[in-house]
Formats: C-alpha cells, sequence, structure tokens
C-alpha cells in the first residue's frame, strides 16, 4: 500500500481539476441523499397538513435535488474522465523519462517483452487509482459524512449506526469478499491450468485424433477436467456474493437500528415525528451512494502490486554515472581502444565482460567473435555508453588523442557512435519511418542507398506502397531476414562516426551473409565499423581485421 | 520523428487500461478479438447473439428461470419492505405506537431487510452456478466443433487461440449470465410490479412512474444510437494510442541507440493531451444517456415525492400511503440505472459470443468428420459413401494439386505416385513443398484442387478416397503426424490410442521396435508430454502406428531429431511394416530416410496468378518465404488479421528474403 501511496504524486498536477471532479461528485452525492431526506420530510411535514408556504421550501429543494443529480453526477464524470486521462499523460510521460534513462543495461532483466509489456499495462492500469478508487471514495465520503451529521443531529444513535454500517460496507465487504475470493481462486487456477493444457493438446492432435478414429475419448477426457473446473466453480461460488451480502445486510442494519431507535425517540419526545421520517429513509439513500465503491475496493491489491512494480522502476539506480564536467567527443574519424575493461550489470554477481582489450583504429573494420554468451552484446552496450565499465578503461580515440567513455555525456557517445542490436525493435509504422528514425533529414537517395546495401531495395521496389507499406506489430509483416535487414539499413543510414553491429548477419542465410559482409565494407568507407558476430568467416575478406575473441564465461 | 504520430496500425487495440471503461470495472476482455477474416456482423447482431446465449441449451434456460424467480421474489421483498417501513413510521408518528406495539411489523421488516440481503447474495451464486454449466457445456461444443474441423490441415484457425477461446474467452461468459441477465430481468419485472402497487394506492403517483420509466429506455436508445459510433471510434483510438506507448517503450533500446527517446517523453504528454482532449469531447455525447438516465429517475421521483406532498397536505392522502409511494418509486428506477452499468458485462458476452457461435456455424456448415461430409446431404449421412475394398492392392496419387485457401500456390503441384504392398515410397521436396499436404489427400482430410488420390482393389477398380467412407478409411491407415499427439496418461495407453485392444505385449513390442524399449509402459506423461524429448515423442506416434498393423502407413518426417541408431530402428520397424504388406508412405528430408526407400517421389510446389513464375524456382519454400509463418506465436489474438494482413499486402514471392534457416520446422 505505501507504494500506492508513493504513485499518489502523479496526480499532484492536475490537484485543481481533481478537486473539481471531487466537489462534482460530492454535489451528486448530496444531491441523492438530499432528494431521499428532503422528500421524507416533505411527506411528513404535509402530512401534519401546515399551511402551504411551510412546504415551500421543501418542494423546491426536492425539485432541485432531482434535477441536481443528474447534471452533477455527469459534470462529475466529465471532470473525473479528463483529470484521470491527465494523471494518466503524466503517469506514461514520467515512467517513460526514467525507463529512457535506464534502457537498455538498467532493464536488462525486463527485456523480454512479457515484463515490459506487463510495466506498460500497470501504468496505464493506475488511472484507476484515480477514476474508480481516490475520486469516487472522496465523493461519497464527504457526502456520508454530511448526512451522518444531519441524522447524528436528529438523533445520534442513529448516526452512529449510519456511520458504522457505510463503514462496514465499504472496508468489511471488501476484506470479506477479497480473502473469500483468493481463498476460491488458489482452488480454480490449476483446474483452469489443467483445462488449457489438455484443450491446447487436444486441438493440436485433432487431426491426429480423428484419423485415429479416438476424437469421443479425447474430448471425454477434456470434458472430465471440464467437469472438475465446473466443480470448483460451483464451490467458489458460494463465496462470490460476499460482498453483497455484506452491504445488504449492513444497508438493512442501518434501516432498520434507524427505525426502532427512531419510534423510541419519538415516543420518548427527544424526536419530533417528522424527524422520524428523516432518520429511518435516509440511510436507504447513503447505502445506495456507497454501494458501488465496495467492489471498486476490491481493485486496490491489484493496483497496489501495479504501484510497487512502477515504483521499483522509478527508483532504480541509473546504469551510468554521467560526469560533472563532460569532455568533448575528439573530433573526426574515431576508434575504440579497451584496456582491461570489465562490465557487470547492475545487481549482478559477475562480470558480464571481459578482462578485455581492443584495439579499434580509426576508420578500421573490425569483427569481434565469441560464442553466445561471451559479452558481444555487452561490449556493444558499453560501446554505447549503455553501461559504465566495472574496471579497466574504454576510450574514443581521435586523430589528436582518446577520451575515456566516462567522461564523456551519453547522449555525445550516441551522436557518434551507433549501434545495430541483436533483435533490433522494428516499430508498427511504414518501412520509411523506420528507417527515417536514424536520420529524420534523409532523402529517398539516401534511404535507397541504405536499403540497397542492406539487400532490401528489390523486395521494396516490388512492394506496392514502396516505402510507406506497413511493417505490423514489432515488424510482424515481415520475415526475420526482412526486419534484420531493415534495421542494417537503418543502421547504415544513421550519421555515425563508429558503427557497432552486434550479430548482423542473424537471420541472413550463407549468400546473402556474405553479401551483406561485402556491401557493409563498401557502404562505410572512411567510417569505423565494429561487428560482434558468432560468424566471423563471413567478414575474412582483405579490410576486415579479426579483433579479440571473447571467451566463453562459466558463470 | 514522432513515432505516436503514426498513422495507427489497424490492430493493436489490446490491453487498453481499464481506465476507459465507465462505470463498471470491466476485467481486460479476455476474448480473443475477433478475427477480420470473418464477415463483418450486421450492426444488430448482438440483439441477436444475446438472444442465442439465452436459448442456447438447458443451462442457459436455467439461468433466465433463476433470474425470473430471483426477481419475483425480490420484487415482492422490495415491496413488503417499503409497506412495512412506511407503516411502522407512520404509526408512530402520527399514533404514537412504540416499539412494541409495532414488534410484528418491526420483526417482518427485519426478515425482508435480511431476506433482501439474503437474495443479493442466493442470486450471484446461482448466476455462478449457472454460468459454470453454460460454459461446461459451450466448452464441449466447441472443443467438438474444433476438433472435428481439424484435420483441415491448413486451418486458418490456430489451435492456441480456439483453446483460449475454449477456456478463457468463455469466461467472458460470466459477466453476461452473473450479471447482466438477472438485471435484464429486473427492469422488466420491478416497474411493472411497482406500478400495478401503486396503482392499488396512488393513481397518481402510479401514473407518474408508468409514464417516465418507458422513457428511460427510448431516450437511452436513441442517445445510444447517437454517441456508439463516436465513442467506439474514439476508444478504439485510445486502445491504439496504449499500442503504441507500448512500441516506443518496447523500442526504447533502439530509440536511445539513434538518440530519439528524449523527444518521445515531450511527443507522449503531447499525444496523450491531444487523444484526452477529443476523448472528453466525445464522452461529452457518451455520458448524456447516463445523465437522462439519472436525471428521469431523479425528477420523477421528485415529482411523485412532491405531488404526494402535496396531495397530503390537502388531506386527500395518508401519511402511509405517501411514505409507502416514496420508499418504492426509486425501486422502480433502480434496476434501470443498474442495467446500463451491466452493459459492458453483456458486451463482453457477446464478444466472446461471435466467436464461439461463427466456430460453431462453421462446423455445422462444415465437413463434419463426427457425421458425415458436406457432399452427403444431412438427411442421408453416409449414403453415397462407399467401403473401401477389403484388400488394397495399390495407393493411386494421380496429378494431385491442392490450392489452400488464400494462398497463390500450389503445393503440392501435380503430384504422381502409385504405392503397392510391401514398398516404402520417400515423398520428398523442399519445406512447403506440400508433403504433408499430401498425405492429407490421402487420409481424405484434404480435397485436391486438381487430380486424385484412388485406392484400388483387387478386383483392379479405382475408388476416389473422397468417396469412401471417412470412418472405414481412416481404420485402414496408420497415420504419424510431425508432432504426435500425446494424452496425459500412461505411455502404454498412448500407444494403445492406435489400437484400442492391443496387449501390454504388443506395445511393448512396438516401442522396443521404435528404440524406447526403456520407456515405462506406466509412465504418466505431463503435460504437453513434457518429460519426453520429441525424437520421443515421434517415436510413441510411430510405435502407435505399428500396434495398428493398418494396410496403409504413413509417416511425415518420423525420424526427424533422431540420432543415426534411433533412426535405423525406426526405419527398419517401417520397413518390417512394408514386409508385413503395408503400403507406406514415407515423408523424408534425412537422406537415411530416403535411402531406405524403394521409391522416392518429389513433391514440388508452383506458383499461380500474375506476376509469379509458373516455375518452382530455386526451390526455396513459400510457406518459409511468407511472412505470416514467420509470425511469433506470441502475437496472439489478432494473428488472423494480421495474417490476411499479409496476405493482401505482401502476396507476392518475397524473392530478395531468404527464410532463416530452421525458423519453422
Amino acid at each position: 500500500m505505501s507504494a500506492l501511496v508513493a504513485v499518489l504524486r502523479f496526480g499532484r498536477p492536475v490537484t485543481p481539476r481533481l478537486l473539481l471532479a471531487v466537489l462534482a461528485g460530492v454535489g451528486a452525492a448530496v444531491c441523492a441523499i438530499g432528494l431521499s431526506a428532503t422528500s421524507a420530510w416533505l411527506i411528513a411535514r404535509a402530512a401534519e397538513q401546515p399551511p402551504m408556504f411551510a412546504l415551500m421550501l421543501a418542494i423546491t429543494g426536492v425539485r432541485a435535488f432531482g434535477i441536481g443529480r443528474g447534471l452533477l453526477r455527469y459534470a462529475e464524470r466529465l471532470a473525473a474522465h479528463d483529470a484521470a486521462f491527465r494523471v494518466l499523460a503524466e503517469l506514461r510521460a514520467v515512467t517513460y523519462g526514467h525507463l529512457a534513462r535506464l534502457a537498455p543495461a538498467g532493464l536488462a532483466e525486463l527485456r523480454s517483452g512479457d515484463l515490459l509489456a506487463r510495466l506498460v499495462g500497470d501504468v496505464d492500469g493506475l488511472a484507476d487509482l484515480w477514476l474508480r478508487i481516490l475520486l469516487p471514495m472522496a465523493s461519497a465520503g464527504i457526502a456520508t459524512a454530511g448526512a451522518v451529521l444531519v441524522v447524528g443531529g436528529l438523533l445520534p444513535l442513529a448516526g452512529g449506526v449510519l456511520a458504522a454500517t457505510v463503514l462496514l460496507t465499504v472496508v468489511g465487504g471488501p476484506l470479506a469478499a477479497g480473502a473469500v475470493a483468493r481463498q476460491a481462486e488458489g482452488r480454480l487456477a490449476p483446474r483452469r491450468g489443467e483445462l488449457a493444457e489438455i484443450a491446447l493438446e487436444t486441438l493440436h492432435g485433432a487431426p491426429e485424433l480423428v484419423a485415429l478414429g479416438a476424437a469421443p475419448r479425447a474430448l471425454a477426457a477434456v470434458a472430465a477436467v471440464s467437469a472438475r473446473l465446473a466443480a470448483a466453480e460451483r464451490r467458489s461460488a458460494l463465496g462470490a456474493g460476499t460482498g453483497t451480502l455484506v452491504a445488504g445486510l449492513a444497508s438493512g442494519a442501518a434501516v432498520w437500528v434507524s427505525l426502532l431507535t427512531g419510534i423510541a425517540a419519538v415516543r420518548s419526545g427527544s424526536l419530533a415525528g417528522v424527524g422520524l421520517a428523516v432518520v429511518a429513509l435516509t440511510p436507504i439513500a447513503v447505502h445506495e451512494v456507497v454501494a458501488p465503491l465496495a467492489p471498486a475496493a476490491r481493485l486496490l491489491p491489484g493496483l497496489a502490486t501495479s504501484a510497487a512494480r512502477v515504483r521499483e522502476l522509478l527508483t532504480r539506480p541509473d546504469p551510468v554515472a554521467e560526469p560533472t564536467d563532460p569532455a568533448p567527443v575528439p573530433d573526426g574519424t574515431l576508434g575504440l581502444r579497451a584496456r582491461s575493461l570489465r562490465v557487470r550489470y547492475p545487481g549482478a554477481h559477475s562480470d558480464a565482460l571481459g578482462p578485455l582489450s581492443l584495439d579499434v583504429a580509426p576508420g578500421a573494420h573490425v569483427v569481434v567473435t565469441g560464442p553466445s554468451g561471451a559479452g558481444k552484446s555487452t561490449l556493444a552496450s558499453a560501446c554505447m555508453r549503455f553501461l559504465d565499465p566495472a574496471s579497466g578503461t574504454l576510450e574514443l580515440v581521435g586523430i589528436d588523442g582518446a577520451v575515456g567513455i566516462t567522461s564523456l555525456r551519453g547522449d555525445d557517445v550516441r551522436r557518434a557512435v551507433g549501434l545495430c542490436e541483436q533483435d533490433p525493435h522494428v516499430f508498427d509504422g511504414t518501412l520509411g519511418d523506420n528507417l527515417r528514425l536514424a536520420r529524420p533529414e534523409a532523402g529517398p537517395d539516401e534511404l535507397e542507398a541504405a536499403l540497397g546495401a542492406a539487400g532490401l531495395l528489390t523486395f521494396v521496389h516490388g512492394l506496392p506502397k514502396g516505402l510507406a507499406t506497413r511493417v505490423g506489430e514489432h515488424g510482424a509483416r515481415l520475415s526475420g531476414g526482412q526486419r534484420q535487414r531493415l534495421a542494417l539499413a537503418r543502421a547504415l543510414l544513421a550519421d555515425v562516426r563508429v558503427l557497432v553491429l552486434d550479430e548482423p548477419t542473424e537471420h541472413l542465410d550463407e549468400t546473402a551473409a556474405r553479401r551483406f559482409a561485402a556491401e557493409l565494407a563498401k557502404a562505410s568507407a572512411g567510417r569505423t565499423l565494429l561487428v560482434l558476430t558468432h560468424r566471423p568467416e563471413l567478414f575474412s575478406d582483405a579490410g576486415w581485421s579479426r579483433g579479440p575473441d571473447l571467451a566463453a564465461r562459466g558463470s | 520523428m514522432d513515432l505516436l504520430d503514426l498513422p495507427q496500425a489497424r490492430h493493436g487495440a489490446a490491453g487498453e487500461g481499464a481506465a476507459l471503461t465507465e462505470p463498471t470495472p470491466a476485467p481486460p476482455s479476455t476474448a480473443p478479438a475477433p478475427t477480420s477474416s470473418r464477415t463483418p456482423q450486421p450492426r444488430d447482431s448482438a440483439a441477436r447473439l444475446q438472444r442465442r446465449l439465452l436459448t442456447t441449451g438447458g443451462a442457459a434456460t436455467a439461468a433466465l428461470a433463476a433470474a425470473v424467480a430471483v426477481g419475483l421474489l425480490g420484487t415482492a421483498l422490495a415491496i413488503a419492505q417499503a409497506w412495512l417501513l412506511a407503516h411502522a413510521i407512520a404509526t408512530a408518528f402520527q399514533g404514537g405506537a412504540g416499539v412494541d406495539s409495532l414488534a410484528p411489523g418491526l420483526s417482518l421488516l427485519a426478515l425482508a431487510l435480511a431476506g433482501r440481503a439474503g437474495l443479493g447474495w442466493a442470486s450471484e451464486v446461482a448466476a455462478v452456478r449457472i454460468s459454470a454449466r453454460v460454459k461446461g457445456d459451450l466448452r464441449g461444443r466447441v472443443m467438438a466443433a474444433a476438433v472435428a474441423q481439424g484435420p483441415r490441415l491448413a486451418a486458418e484457425r490456430s489451435s492456441a487461440r480456439t483453446a483460449l477461446l475454449a477456456t478463457r474467452g468463455l469466461d467472458a461468459l460470466d459477466g453476461f449470465y452473473a450479471r447482466y441477465v438477472p438485471q435484464l430481468v429486473l427492469a422488466v419485472i420491478v416497474p411493472v410490479a411497482v406500478v400495478v402497487c401503486l396503482a392499488g394506492v396512488d393513481l397518481v403517483a402510479a401514473a407518474t412512474v408508468a409514464l417516465t420509466v418507458p422513457l428511460i429506455p427510448v431516450f437511452m436508445v436513441l442517445i445510444g444510437r447517437m454517441s456508439t459510433t463516436h465513442r467506439d471510434r474514439r476508444w478504439a483510438a485510445l486502445g491504439r494510442l496504449a499500442h503504441r506507448f507500448a512500441d516506443v517503450v518496447a523500442g526504447l533500446p533502439t530509440l536511445r541507440a539513434f538518440g530519439r527517446a528524449d523527444a518521445q517523453v515531450a511527443t507522449l504528454r503531447r499525444v496523450t493531451d491531444a487523444y484526452r482532449a477529443s476523448t472528453i469531447a466525445t464522452l461529452r455525447i457518451a455520458f448524456l444517456s447516463a445523465m437522462v438516465l439519472e436525471l428521469l429517475a431523479t425528477i420523477s421521483v421528485a415529482l411523485v415525492a412532491v405531488g404526494v406532498g402535496l396531495r397530503l397536505q390537502a388531506g386527500d392522502l395518508g401519511l402511509e400511503v405517501g411514505l409507502f409511494a416514496l420508499v418504492l418509486a426509486p425501486e422502480a428506477y433502480l434496476p434501470l440505472r443498474r442495467l446500463g452499468a451491466e452493459f459492458h458485462a453483456a458486451e463482453e458476452g457477446v464478444a466472446a459470443a461471435r466467436d464461439v457461435f461463427a466456430l460453431l456455424d462453421e462446423a455445422t456448415g462444415d465437413r463434419d468428420w463426427a457425421t458425415g461430409r458436406p457432399e452427403a446431404s444431412p438427411a442421408s449421412p453416409g449414403a453415397l459413401r462407399g467401403e473401401p475394398p477389403a484388400r488394397i492392392a495399390a495407393l493411386r496419387i494421380d496429378g494431385v494439386s491442392v490450392v489452400q485457401p488464400g494462398r497463390d500456390v500450389e503445393a503440392p503441384a501435380d503430384a504422381s505416385a502409385e504405392v503397392g504392398p510391401g514398398e516404402v515410397v520417400a515423398v520428398t521436396g523442399p519445406s512447403g513443398a506440400g508433403k504433408s499436404t499430401l498425405l492429407g489427400a490421402v487420409l481424405g482430410f484434404v480435397t485436391p484442387t486438381a487430380g486424385r488420390v484412388a485406392v484400388v482393389g483387387d478386383d483392379g477398380a479405382a475408388l476416389d478416397v473422397i468417396a469412401l467412407d471417412p470412418d472405414a478409411w481412416l481404420a485402414r491407415i496408420a497415420w504419424v503426424p510431425q508432432v504426435p499427439y500425446l494424452a496425459p496418461v500412461s505411455v502404454a495407453d498412448n500407444v494403445r490410442l492406435g489400437a484400442p485392444g492391443a496387449s501390454d505385449e504388443a506395445i511393448a513390442a512396438a516401442l522396443a521396435a521404435v528404440g524406447l524399449g526403456d520407456l515405462p509402459l506406466g509412465r504418466i506423461l505431463g503435460e504437453r508430454g513434457s518429460g519426453l524429448s520429441g525424437g520421443q515423442r515421434r517415436r510413441i506416434g510411430v510405435a502407435r502406428a505399428l500396434v495398428r498393423r493398418a494396410p496403409v502407413l504413413l509417416l511425415d518426417e518420423p525420424t526427424a531429431g533422431l540420432d543415426v541408431e534411433a533412426e535405423r530402428r525406426v526405419l527398419a520397424a517401417v520397413r518390417a511394416e512394408a514386409d508385413r504388406g503395408a503400403i507406406v508412405l514415407l515423408v523424408a528430408h534425412r537422406p537415411g530416410a530416403v535411402e531406405e526407400a524403394d521409391r522416392t517421389v518429389a513433391v514440388r510446389w508452383r506458383g499461380l496468378g500474375p506476376g509469379t513464375g509458373d516455375e518452382p524456382g530455386d526451390g526455396r519454400s513459400p510457406a518459409a518465404e511468407s511472412p505470416a509463418a514467420e509470425l511469433p506465436a506470441a502475437v496472439g489474438p489478432g494473428v488472423g488479421g494480421v495474417a490476411e494482413a499479409v496476405a493482401g499486402e505482401f502476396a507476392e514471392p518475397v524473392a530478395t528474403a531468404p527464410a532463416p534457416p530452421g525458423s519453422r520446422p
């Protein structure tokens, strides 16, 4: 829950709008309760047949509350959604800003898309904290407090009962329902898993089952598992209505106890007869106002988990310490030089790379090889200043001298050094969008040259829409080889002096890979290349020099 | 460049936060999104699907009956509560009665209040239980229909999607049966009952309610029509924005490498804000229906209250009646207001139902492997079908070509072979050439677009396999697919699937023949055959085929992934089957398997249509070249749409991009 408190600050920039939403919400709730209370008073008082003017205020009040409730509720909804969307924008921007500082090295274990997707879902889901919980709780809470005061003013005991039953509904109900549901879910989850497994296996094997004449038997087995799940669902159903039951009993108790004490008070003369109707009927309206809060409260544990994940991310240390007094990147052609370089991911217990000594002369085309897990991608991250050396040095070597990478600003390094990652991301846009990411101002000729070098030009020319062809989510409409080539073309297009390519020939066959190696060298005359690959034989032509082999790591 | 400003993709709305759903907490839909491969449904089909959900079987009828029973009882309790409350207040107020003299009424009131609370609980319990029954029933039907369609080898429907539909997808029906239906029933019963009761005591109040209640649905429909289209479009846009956010997060390392990450922060804020502004504009209309609903409900209650108050003041009405009307009138509007809140539950149920019924309908309109074939009229199943010959003299494949739906290639193209008893014939060719499809044609699962597969009897008569009774024909075949099915039962029972009567000795012998003699017969296989290697799994499939002792043996790469020794054993076992007199067709990649065969049939694919060559080209496989083959399984819902889009936009063979070696089995 402390994480929930911690994310509350995202709402701070939109505080006035949140207050506006609460205000409208309070108004709507007051109207709902007021309509009931005023009507009760009006009818009870009218029964005493007073002169008409004695009723005028109440009649006006009833009409105003009747109209006001719908209008204010409408205003509350709009204001609440507006505020929640603003909070969402803030949440996204702040989280993204943090992620952008951490990626990729600071998010190493999050890189599996699943975790990252969950994080995105967490951020988006947190808007519910305001929309469904905080705002409704605040409005209903304030309005209920008012009602408790009014009823309590007429009859203190009835006020106390009302407050107690409201708390029971909003706090006790969700707690009881949550406990029951957790238990039931614990029983259901294995059954669900079992069913999913057997259903999938049976569907995969459907042709064979039909061929064997065994389909009825297999379906019977599925039905048996399905029946076990249904039995578990039936058992857990007993707890399903717990929240409703608690709320119903609380509301009933409020009405009944208020009525009982009210009748006694009228008898003893401590409550006017007119007040009895108000005391007895107001709780119905109050409980109707708070009823929706109980189901919303059930969202809290899930939101707390989301908030904890987001907070964990926001408090992660930056994997790179930016220099306070940054040095300029050397001019002209650049090279790389590493001496006893060791690199370790934040929080890891062993080095992911090193000790490594490496010389990439300015303008040279160097291949570094090693088995998977030897630290090739780690070296790439270090060269991009995504990750600081744990020990040893890594320098950018210019014509006039070398500068240690830790004394350079990360953004400056990345203006000079480019990277084609091992598993490059292809954005859900057009081919052109993905290319121009590397150089927004690139003209058609430059795009074509990059595509040609990556061996993608014929393909793009063959497309009816050419560069305007959409590639789909994660480039799903491209083959693995096409995605790789698109990423290579993008990297070649980037205006950098050193280009690091991490397994650039992955997903390419032998012929295509050799052709690419030649094209790469040709397209990169004057540019320094560092190719990290487990297929060094592809880069054995003249012009390529072989750097040190990275050793496999035991750990 | 602003990635967020890119025109939006057509898919990817999944994962939109619940922040936009109002007013019920709607769980993220687990129902797979309807694929675009299906014909778009007419607009009114939601109502039709709802009706169908309520009439789909015994359990559904029970759901409706339970809802009606609970609704009637609940209404009666509400009326009793209102009357008892009004009576107690009026008596205490005007008669000065104490708690003692009111005790019977107060006790009844306590019972009514407790009864309503208990009924709320009971109705939820009943709804969940009934929902579990309906889901179990539908699950059985979905599974049966999907298995019946299974033999369509190139089914566009992925097993994973169907499995998801049959399991978690059906859970979306919970909201429909458990919340929406009961509320729908209440919305019909309660207003009528309230009007009738009020009419008995105060005609004016009854008339007020009777006139205003019908206005609510009318206004809601009118405003709903106006806003739904807007709202759907806008919420879909917000869904895409969430997708876009996920895209830039996933691509962060890439963006950082190109120095574009920081720019995205400002863009993100700006674009989200722009979407917020336009969304709020849409919500102004969308929330109107809720406002009209509330307004009508509360104004009506106010009208009733003021009217009753005025008549009380004039002395035309008793206090008891007045209070009764005041307490009861809001009850008439409550179910309608709650029904509006449960709209999402209905929508999700309908979305799941759409997929479920589409699958069931497809199955009935399709060739059903459990009961018959499309050619035969339903009235005379099996009427036109012949029995396969008692002794099969040869299997004749005659110029067979198959074009899979939506594909521009024939695979196989013009395949021919004749295989007699005792012969082992290897089917070779590049992957995607249609080798497995050819086996499917022999099985009768795939109908050739050209040519035919026939069985030749002793008498020389050739019968088209399509014209054979499927059960009788399949009983003569032992088929080992690339990934054999494994049930979560013992090893012996898995082998026994091939021949239900097989003895343990026969099973042990078959396992030993394929080199799995060490595998304990009683070992229970885990989920998805876990604990077995791919090679062991394949060999269990072969053992299953061996115990079947069928005259026709079809093996799809049975030795893939096996070491040399295991391969030798499997091939020897296959040879023994041929020596026993079986006709053996063996899809093979590896030289070992090809050498074992007596003959080889090379299968090729051929491009169709303009713009592609007629020649098989360089032998690269069309399947592996097709981007659809590259789709990661993890894409999940929406794959159908992507695949379709691929077929549209990338229809031409992609000559520049060789397939990644071994990316697909």
